[in-house]
């Protein structure tokens, strides 16, 4: 077992109303998630010490601190994208082993939906005009994130002769899942022929090969290992965390087919002593259907350029034989731009029994993987109960 | 051509001025370290294998392959006009990676390992694109 493995756990878990929340801020959503995942844990503000937040302000974490009236012993705005939740536990779990804080939360919330009606939508196609992409990409009329994540796709179908109906499989799977969560926005049924008859966005993703735009929020809270046997809720263990990032423009990406979950996987899955086969549940990042593939290769769970394979016949779906994004995940249920909280959350509540009708059976560990940015990040967290 | 110009214009600093000049004139020019002699794109005032900042500039073949292409149906703003329009990675024969455009093809025939070659944009007096076409494709007239 490694450094870090059980020094803390998840304690609680919450969002904040979900889909489409035209009346509230982003920090009205953060607090009304922090306020649930408080009392999912029996935990008050005041027991918060450690607070990680990732969101697109600048200084975002020292807003949110002074929004929830909060004054931490160790703060950290790590944004690395998608995965920048997964990077927070593990930076959470380091802080708490050291008595840097006790009781970390970890929050975020956007409203990517509402601002886009608002006419208040953040621009992906425009940063900063120092950035290199800015000089050497968007000339040409790029613009992210579809036609980046199109561009791997296309690679990987080249290099291992991947189909579009291997990808719509994945959609499809998430879409079962969905089909069992309340909270879902998209519920009705999705066949492969829907996926490959939708629009084509950027060759070869369709729209159902990409994630939602979602309005929403969540929290996490975790503690030390000696606090987290004595809370409301039986402790989620953090077994095994990894972080990593490769590049951060398309261009600069060294392997279009290999993400840096290559990297963070190895490090948690050393950290935590287990293996792919030790697994019980998946919740892999999801903005676009090729995410999926492409982590269930780089994460051990079928080798490099077999993903499509892997996935066919509905394996990651409601009785297939490797469980995934049970929520209906970025595709079906819900995707704000950075999923990767709600990785966390689903998973959690997986290991505790707690998700109805899509509960799945004899989960005790889960794997959560973010990936932010253009296939750029990945944060690897390995969850357990007793 | 009289239209103006109106997508996205490089910003132009003093570690890139070269390599814009460069396409200027018609030249791609492509970063080369004298310390580890490796190559390496966008160019930068150090090497990013070896740390080196002791880095050249070379007047690059201009030849190289697609490595990935996408066909954009959804444009980026002010690429409206231009949908379906095509974006490219390609492999340079020095090694290393730029995104681009293919022009003088169908985006149909377009695919990965296709050799292309440079040709330049001079999209405004001061800018020039280096895009990419099909090897041993006739130079035609840009409409």
């Amino acid at each position: 077992m490694g450094a870090l493995t059980r020094k803390a756990a998840i304690v609680g878990v919450g969002e904040s109303d979900l889909g489409y929340t035209p009346d509230k801020t982003f920090l009205q959503l953060i607090a009304q998630a922090t306020n649930r995942a408080l009392d999912d844990a029996g935990l008050t503000k005041s027991d918060i010490d450690g607070l990680f937040s990732a969101g697109w302000l600048t200084m975002e974490s020292i807003m949110v601190a002074e929004y929830l009236g909060i004054q931490p012993t160790y703060s950290d705005n790590t944004l690395s994208g998608g995965s920048a939740f997964e990077f927070h536990v593990e930076h959470a779990v380091a802080a708490i082993s050291v008595g840097l804080c006790e009781t970390a939360l970890i929050c975020y919330a956007e409203t990517p939906l509402s601002d886009r009606k608002r006419g208040m939508a953040r621009s992906f196609a425009t940063g900063a005009p120092q950035e290199p992409e800015e000089q050497f990409e968007i000339p040409y009329g790029q613009w992210v994130p579809i036609p980046t994540y199109a561009l791997a796709a296309q690679r990987h179908m080249y290099q291992y002769g991947t189909t579009s109906t291997q990808l719509a499989e994945i959609a499809v799977a998430a879409r079962k899942w969905a089909s069992l969560n309340p909270a879902a926005t998209m519920r009705d049924p999705l066949t492969i022929d829907d996926v490959l008859a939708s629009p084509m966005m950027s060759t070869p993703l369709r729209l159902r090969d990409c994630c939602l735009v979602s309005d929403g929020g969540g929290a996490v809270i975790v503690t030390t290992a000696e606090r987290a046997k004595n809370l409301r809720k039986k402790p989620v263990w953090i077994l095994g965390c990894g972080e990593s990032h490769t590049h951060r423009s398309i261009s600069g990406m060294p392997d279009l087919t290999v993400t840096p979950a290559k990297f963070s996987g190895e490090r948690a899955f050393r950290m935590a002593g287990l293996a792919p086969s030790d697994i019980d549940l998946l919740e892999l990042y999801d903005s676009f259907t090729i995410t999926v593939l492409l982590q269930l290769e780089d994460l051990g769970f079928c080798p490099k350029g077999e993903g499509g394979r892997f996935v066919e016949g509905q394996r990651l779906a409601p009785g297939g034989q490797r469980p995934a994004n049970t929520s209906g995940g970025g595709l079906s249920c819900l995707h704000t731009g950075m999923f990767g909280i709600f990785l966390l959350i689903e998973a959690a509540r997986q290991l505790r029994g707690e998700c109805g009708d899509r509960q799945v059976q004899k989960v005790k560990t889960a794997l959560c993987n973010g990936i932010g940015g253009n296939l750029a990040s990945s944060g690897t967290v390995i969850l357990g109960v007793d | 051509m009289t239209t103006e110009y109106k997508k996205p214009l490089p910003y132009i600093h003093s570690e890139t001025k070269a390599y814009w000049e460069g396409a200027k004139a018609h030249e791609l020019l492509i970063r080369k370290c004298r310390t580890c002699g490796r190559h390496h794109f966008y160019p930068r005032d150090l090497c990013p294998s070896c740390f080196s900042s002791d880095v050249e500039w070379i007047k690059g073949s201009g030849r190289g392959t697609i490595y990935s292409f996408t066909i954009c149906h959804r444009p980026a703003p002010s690429f409206e006009k231009e949908v379906p329009y095509n974006i490219v990675l390609v492999e340079l024969e020095e090694g290393v990676r730029m995104m681009s455009t293919v022009v003088e093809c169908s985006n149909d025939d377009l695919e990965i390992g296709m050799a292309v070659e440079v040709v330049y944009d001079d999209v405004t007096p001061e800018v020039t694109l280096p895009k990419f076409r099909p090897v041993g494709r006739p130079a035609r007239d840009r409409t």
